[in-house]
């Protein structure tokens, strides 16, 4: 029965990392070929960083994903503690409201803002898709992730927290600023990460937002997948799934030695 | 109590009115222009050339039913054994099915390609061993791998959240009062399970049924799903753009989705608990 | 006594959701006192708190703090402090800040500072507590904790909601008698709420009894229990036989079918009245011997005397004796006339009083449900 499951778990994890695999090895292929390995080397690579059009797509991609958390952050925290106070019917109606970009199919979320945005441009001769489009967009589809983390925080926090501080000697907004704040912080910080995380992979809702001038990596990488087979894009994935990795794994360890420090002060 | 209730009402109006704005407009604007032609009159003649793709619909529904119970059937033991891991391995495990996800998905779909091409790694492997090499891009079978590939992950977490949340003394007590191995899983786990598997089909089968990327690198474009269509109308050639059929397909897709999810929660009972959120 | 007032409730009423808290409520508290509101959950005890820590505005009515109107006042402005429920740490500071917090908004200096949480730590039993994480503490250090924090900024007046309700038993009799202390020692005010009659009686001077937004009773615990004003308040201090009765005239009255020699006057001759008798004050005596006699339904042995429910023609009696009797015993029942307390009638009348449907586990129940809409209407 072990021996089973393990082998099972081994399949499924193949099946999950096969690609990688073949991604990453293929970055270094010497040869033009998806199939041939024709030797070691960094020839992509060097490419890579000589193509202007991947590197101002990728600057754009984290620019886009920065401010947009950052203002989806702001906006999603700040209606988080307005929801935390309503009830009954606007509360579920706000919930509601809420849910759509996160239930709705990236597609009709991303062609319904396209309709708004065709429609207001043909209306105003001048404007036209593009960076601004791409932003609001973006945040548009953030901002409920952000009250998804925050808004649990808020509902596991003990109301009397607020007023003991201003009980204490505390105006209201300083109230909220010293004692609540503190105690959501890592509801905003893992918002503010799903949002970041979440605008830089997107892919559906910039493809139908952001006009030609503006194009994410993820829509560069769309268009480059559409023209003949180039390893630069295996050398691309290699590198941002490194990032990627490298990251994790840093937040994992600081994840336990923080578990550990905690547990040391306990004893 | 009174003045709390004013911060909260000015902390919230921003939102308020960036949701109107960006959420509710555009899904109104979606309705309007489904029942309006190219001139802005009213019309049902969208909604009724969808007739038309009606066996797109089909197509995309079969495939994305099939890749749901895939994902199920492959999610489920891998999800089960590693909520019986010891927690640190539990958290690597995890870590490592979250990774894929983290690349971007059109990398990963685009890596299959390489697999699965006709002169791919899958048929030189075959024709090494003197086996016949096949077709397998540009096919069915291979969308569906795709949407199986690039979602399992959202099928494995969710069950994996409400497994651990399971008292082992639940299973214990269930031993106890004479259950099998097989009564466990039977009349305990998967009933317990249920929430975790309801979240896990809907954030599989949402985004399969309304994929265009997938279809379009591993279908090679014989395969044509809802998402392509709709892709069509807006981004297509000046010749095929049609925004009024194009919302007309899409209002008909979101309203789909809401009644299979309808369906959905009506199995999950306690609707506060499980998924990932 | 007016400039001896430091807090004084007029006219107080407030209502949620339509539905009536507090109603025409009258209040004055004096300095240097330890008063306690008592009553059953949803009685309007922490909605009277509550409004006089700033936290709720009263529809009508005023708050005068020492003289002053602070009606409109905001509760960071208020010279009163709150020992909240489940105590209300910040969990994300450690003991140390905790107490600091309410000094820092002072802007007081930093060895002024330590000097007071110093001092205030070992007030509350807990020197060298400064460094500790609040999640590390138990239930009872988190409330001193708490205790400490309020008291750190000098409040005139400390207010308490229910403070030991999450306690155990064992601890919370520790409490009681150190928060006594503390009281002495800081030379203030406590206004104190709970529930709890025993907690009531053994640490206010003075105890107000509410019951559905409304004040029942105001007096020292010795005058609460001995004179209770109506049904309500006899029921809820103590355990309480609460018998229909006729006064005949200035003592005498008669109930259970035998006229009574009593203490009390001041009724109308013929006047319906409750009389309440304390268990403890019945004397079981040889049938000939008895005022009344009845039947011994059950005996159940309660560490320091027996507690026995009696049938005195249909009206059941509880008595506590140390005497052994056996159920189904025949008795006699002699009450001393100072053990007869004589009440107005209310609309509390034949609500309480009556131990026919008695057992622990239905008043345990009942307190369950009242918990439940407490935290309803706190919401």
């Amino acid at each position: 029965m072990k021996i089973i499951s393990k082998v099972y778990n081994f399949l499924v994890f193949g099946f999950l990392y096969a690609p990688i695999v073949v991604m990453i090895v293929y970055s270094f292929n010497s040869k033009k070929s998806r199939t041939d390995f024709g030797g070691f080397s960094f020839r992509w690579y060097a490419e890579l960083f000589q193509d202007d059009i991947i590197l101002r797509s990728l600057w754009l991609s984290l620019l886009v994903a920065l401010l947009s958390a950052i203002i989806a952050t702001v906006i999603g925290t700040a209606a988080s503690v307005g929801i935390h106070s309503m009830k009954g019917l606007k509360r579920r109606a706000y919930l509601a409201v809420n849910n759509i970009p996160v239930v709705n199919p990236d597609i009709v979320t991303a062609i319904s803002m396209m309709i708004l945005f065709v429609f207001v441009i043909t209306k105003f001769n001048g404007l036209e898709m593009g960076f601004a489009t791409l932003l609001i967009s973006h945040i548009t589809f953030n901002i409920p992730y952000v009250i998804l983390s925050v808004l649990p925080k808020l509902r596991g926090l003990n109301p009397n927290i607020y007023e003991a501080a201003q009980d204490l000697g505390c105006p209201p907004g300083k109230a909220f600023l010293k004692v609540v704040v503190p105690q959501i912080t890592e509801g905003i910080v893992t918002g503010f990460i799903m949002a970041f995380t979440l605008s830089l992979d997107d892919f559906v809702i910039s493809y139908f937002n952001s006009g030609s001038s503006a194009q994410t990596l993820p829509v560069t990488i769309y268009s480059m997948t559409k023209r003949p087979y180039s390893p630069k894009i295996n050398a691309l994935s290699t590198l941002l799934f490194l990032s990627v990795m490298i990251l994790l794994v840093m937040v994992n360890l600081r994840k336990t030695n923080g578990n550990n420090s905690k547990k040391g002060e306990l004893k | 109590m009174k003045n709390k209730s004013l911060l909260a009402k000015f902390a919230s109006a921003p939102y308020t009115v960036w949701m109107c704005i960006f959420v509710i407009v555009p899904i109104a604007l979606v309705v309007y222009y489904a029942f309006t032609d190219a001139d802005g009159n009213f019309t049902f003649g969208n909604m009724t050339s969808i007739v038309e793709y009606g066996s797109t619909f089909l197509i995309s529904l079969k495939l994305a039913l099939i890749s749901t119970v895939i994902c199920l059937l492959m999610a489920y033991p891998v999800a089960y054994t590693i909520s019986k891991m010891k927690q640190r391995r539990q958290s690597t495990m995890i870590m490592l099915v979250m990774l894929p996800m983290w690349m971007n998905f059109l990398i990963r779909t685009y890596a299959w390609m390489t697999i699965l091409e006709g002169n791919g790694l899958i048929n030189r492997f075959v024709r090494m061993l003197g086996g016949e090499g096949f077709s397998m891009i540009n096919t069915d079978g291979a969308v569906v791998l795709g949407m199986v590939y690039n979602f399992l992950p959202y099928m494995i977490l969710p069950i994996y959240t409400v497994l651990t949340k399971i008292e082992k003394s639940t299973i214990e007590a269930a031993q106890d009062l004479g259950a099998n191995r097989l009564s466990v899983f039977r009349r305990v786990l998967l009933p317990m399970s249920i929430p975790g598997i309801i979240s896990g089909i809907t954030m599989v089968f949402v985004p399969a049924v309304s994929t265009f990327v997938i279809s379009k690198l591993l279908g090679g474009g014989k395969t044509f799903l809802i998402g392509d269509i709709i892709e069509n109308f807006f981004l297509g050639n000046t010749g095929t753009v049609n925004y009024n059929v194009g919302a007309a397909l899409s209002l008909v897709l979101m309203i789909l989705i809401l009644i299979s999810m309808t369906i959905m929660n009506h199995f999950d009972k306690d609707e506060s608990s499980g998924g990932i959120m | 006594m007016e400039n001896n007032r430091i807090i004084d409730l007029k006219n107080i009423s407030i209502s949620f959701d339509g539905e009536q808290i507090l109603n025409d409520l009258n209040l004055y508290i004096n300095d240097k006192e330890f008063i306690t509101l008592l009553g059953p959950s949803g009685c309007g005890k922490t909605t009277t708190l509550r409004i006089i820590a700033g936290f709720l505005e009263p529809d009508e009515g005023k708050v005068i703090f020492d003289g002053k109107d602070i009606t409109d006042m905001p509760p960071h402005k208020r010279q009163v402090n709150t020992i909240f429920q489940r105590y209300a740490l910040f969990q994300h500071l450690n003991v140390y800040e905790n107490i600091a917090f309410g000094l820092r908004i002072k802007k007081m200096k930093e060895p002024e500072i330590r000097k007071t949480v110093t001092e205030m730590l070992s007030l509350v039993n807990l020197s060298g507590f400064e460094k500790r994480n609040i999640n590390s503490l138990s239930g009872g250090q988190q409330q001193r904790v708490a205790i400490a924090r309020a008291l750190a900024v000098r409040p005139r007046v400390l207010l308490l909601d229910e403070p030991l309700g999450a306690l155990d038993l064992k601890l919370r009799k520790d409490m009681q008698v150190e928060l006594k202390r503390i009281q002495q020692q800081m030379g203030i005010t406590f206004v104190y709420v709970t529930h709890d009659q025993e907690e009531a009686l053994s640490m206010s001077d003075t105890i107000v009894v509410m019951d559905g937004g409304v004040i029942q009773q105001i007096g020292t615990p010795i005058d609460i229990y001995n004179e209770p004003k109506n049904a309500f308040v006899a029921d809820f201090i103590g355990e309480s036989n609460i018998i229909d009765g006729i006064m005949h005239e200035d003592f005498v009255v008669e109930f259970s079918g035998h006229t009574f020699n009593c203490l009390d006057k001041g009724f109308n001759d013929g006047e319906n009245v409750d009389v309440v008798i304390r268990p403890e004050d019945v004397d079981i005596v040889p049938i000939e011997k008895g005022m009344v006699c009845g039947e011994v339904t059950s005996v159940t042995f309660k560490g320091v005397h027996f507690e026995m429910i009696v049938d005195v023609d249909g009206f059941k009696w509880m008595i506590q004796t140390t005497d052994y009797v056996s159920e189904g015993t025949k008795i006699g029942i002699y009450v001393e006339p100072d053990a007869i307390h004589i009440m107005k009638k209310s609309k509390y009348s034949g609500l309480y009083g009556d131990y026919s449907s008695f057992s622990d586990e239905i008043e345990m129940l009942s307190d369950v449900t009242y918990e439940k809409e407490d935290s309803e209407n706190e919401e």
